[in-house]
């Protein structure tokens, strides 16, 4: 299976994955594929490098070892030309966002497109409104980011990562300190937008409800492995006590609630 | 010992790798440059933020470093009877030495800190990360016009605190020590050389402005993208340029002036 081509269904396929920081290993050989035109969610606690595996897939970092196809092309073998022109089919929404603090919200999702596009100022114009539009914020177009409320930030960073008509959007946390309104309605967004238009759509979180909510399909990562994958259904029957732990949140299990210590009663009457 | 000898090993090859990422981004910027000038907007936003903001900064210290200057040049050359000569004394170590040596200390405390900060924390937000992913070369967007702003607006800072200085001198010597305005004026024109004095001058301006602008972006490029890290940076910038542009003038004035 690691030699052959992935086939078509597949818009994003990755292949032994193996990268490290420092002397800790993020991902220990892990191979996992990501159908075309379904939201696929990839879960994991914190630091187990899920971020990581988006600027992985995007181009970002280099692998140690490994291969990262996406949509047919090797990312890590592409020229920087080549890979530039891949990343404009790719969106990634950042989970702060990532706007320019120094340009309006207009100016913000224009940026794309006066930088990809030869389209004359009316036509960007209308772009940007209907990219606003999409996600409700047509109204704020003046505004600063300085202004916008996190929830407000993270949909226009929506609106600019769809301003080029992507292939695919990664979202990076996209449920991370949102009040319940504005997390139902990027819920909402998400599934939305990847139904409408036919985009493919890669989740990175750990929140678990909000996420098994709108997922096709989900990989459970731990200690740089695949735990578990699955459709929501098949996750939450996972007979993987880890799996069963993250999905419910149990303090303990096999993830200890304590970080590795000598013994207790030792280390305070010593 | 082999403690030591492993940290002084590990100390050079961290320095020589951060001077070879230096140089790497200061090729690509150089690169990038070319693209700066077909979207000038970007540009003239720079020009504003370094050059016009360090205006008054600049025009001050001018003032005053003029006016120290009137007085102490009055007061030893009234010693030998030559009071005459003060805008020669002013002018010659304004054009020289101080307007483009003080000048590049305070542009980098006032332009060269604010852009490190500010690279720095675009990187810490992720912002430049986010300009990568829409494939657009944050290199060519944000840094270039930046360092192009910076190279520009140094040499006319640079003058304008000279000018000002020479201004400066005139208060405090013709205005208020009673030397003679004629003297003070034609004695500058007869003795200051546009080739020696002034050119010499635009030139170490120009270098200073090229050094602080790639020191700064550098650092704040190169940050941990930690409050710690844009911290550490920002102090990096203003130490290091300072220590670059003193030992970058003892060099220049050595070629310029010695008889190498």
């Amino acid at each position: 299976m690691d030699t052959k081509a992935p086939p078509k269904t597949d818009i994003v396929s990755i292949r032994n994955l193996t990268f490290s920081r420092g002397h800790r290993k993020i991902f220990n050989a892990i191979s996992l594929d990501i159908k075309r035109g379904k939201i696929t969610a990839i879960m994991g606690p914190s630091g187990t490098g899920k971020t990581t595996l988006l600027k992985l897939i995007g181009g970002q970092l280099y692998p140690d070892k490994g291969d990262i196809i996406v949509d047919q092309q090797n990312v890590h073998q592409l020229k920087r030309k080549d890979l530039y022109t891949l990343r404009k089919r790719m969106g990634m929404l950042f989970q702060s966002g990532a706007l320019l603090t120094d340009i309006s919200v207009f100016d913000n999702v224009a940026l794309p497109l006066r930088e990809h596009t030869a389209l004359n100022k009316s036509m960007i114009r209308t772009l940007v409104l209907m990219k606003l539009q999409a996600v409700g914020l047509r109204g704020a177009r003046d505004l600063m980011p300085a202004e916008l409320s996190g929830g407000m930030a993270r949909r226009v960073a929506l609106a600019r990562a769809i301003a080029l008509d992507p292939m695919m959007i990664m979202y990076d946390e996209p449920f991370t300190g949102q009040d319940p309104i504005s997390l139902g309605t990027l819920v909402k967004l998400i599934k939305e937008l990847n139904n409408t238009l036919g985009l493919t759509s890669i989740i990175v979180s750990h929140d678990v409800e909000e996420t098994i909510g709108i997922a096709d399909y989900i990989y459970v990562l731990s200690e740089g492995k695949v735990a578990g994958h699955g459709t929501p259904e098949q996750i939450r029957n996972s007979d993987s006590k880890w799996v069963q732990q993250f999905m419910k949140g149990d303090a303990d299990g096999p993830v200890h609630f304590h970080y590795p210590a000598t013994d207790y009663r030792e280390d305070l009457f010593q | 010992m082999i403690d030591f000898l492993q940290k002084l090993g590990q100390t050079t090859l961290t320095s020589f790798a951060k001077l070879g990422r230096g140089y790497f981004f200061l090729i690509h910027t150089l690169i990038g440059i070319i693209s700066v000038l077909a979207h000038p907007r970007l540009l003239t936003k720079q020009l504003y933020s370094v050059g016009v903001l360090s205006f008054l900064i600049i025009s001050i210290s001018g003032l005053f470093v003029g006016m120290v200057l009137g007085l102490q040049g009055f007061y030893i050359l009234s010693d030998f009877g030559a009071e005459e000569t003060l805008g020669v004394m002013v002018a010659a170590s304004l054009v020289r030495e101080l307007g483009p040596v003080v000048a590049a200390l305070l542009f980098a405390g006032r332009a060269g800190s604010a852009l490190t900060a500010e690279i720095g924390l675009m990187k810490a937000t992720e912002q430049l990360s986010g300009m990568e992913m829409m494939a657009i070369d944050p290199i060519k967007r944000i840094i270039a016009p930046r360092f192009l702003a910076g190279f520009l607006s140094m040499p006319l800072l640079a003058a304008l605190f000279s000018a000002i200085g020479v201004i400066g001198g005139q208060i405090i010597g013709v205005g208020l020590l009673g030397v003679d305005d004629g003297a003070y004026w034609s004695q500058m024109q007869s003795t200051l050389d546009f080739q020696d004095d002034i050119l010499n001058g635009i030139i170490k301006s120009i270098v200073f402005g090229f050094v602080i602008s790639w020191i700064a972006l550098f650092e704040g490029y190169d940050a941990a993208p930690t409050s710690e890290g844009v911290s550490r940076a920002t102090t990096r910038t203003v130490v290091n340029s300072a220590f670059t542009i003193l030992g970058l003038d003892f060099i220049l004035t050595a070629l310029m002036f010695g008889d190498i």
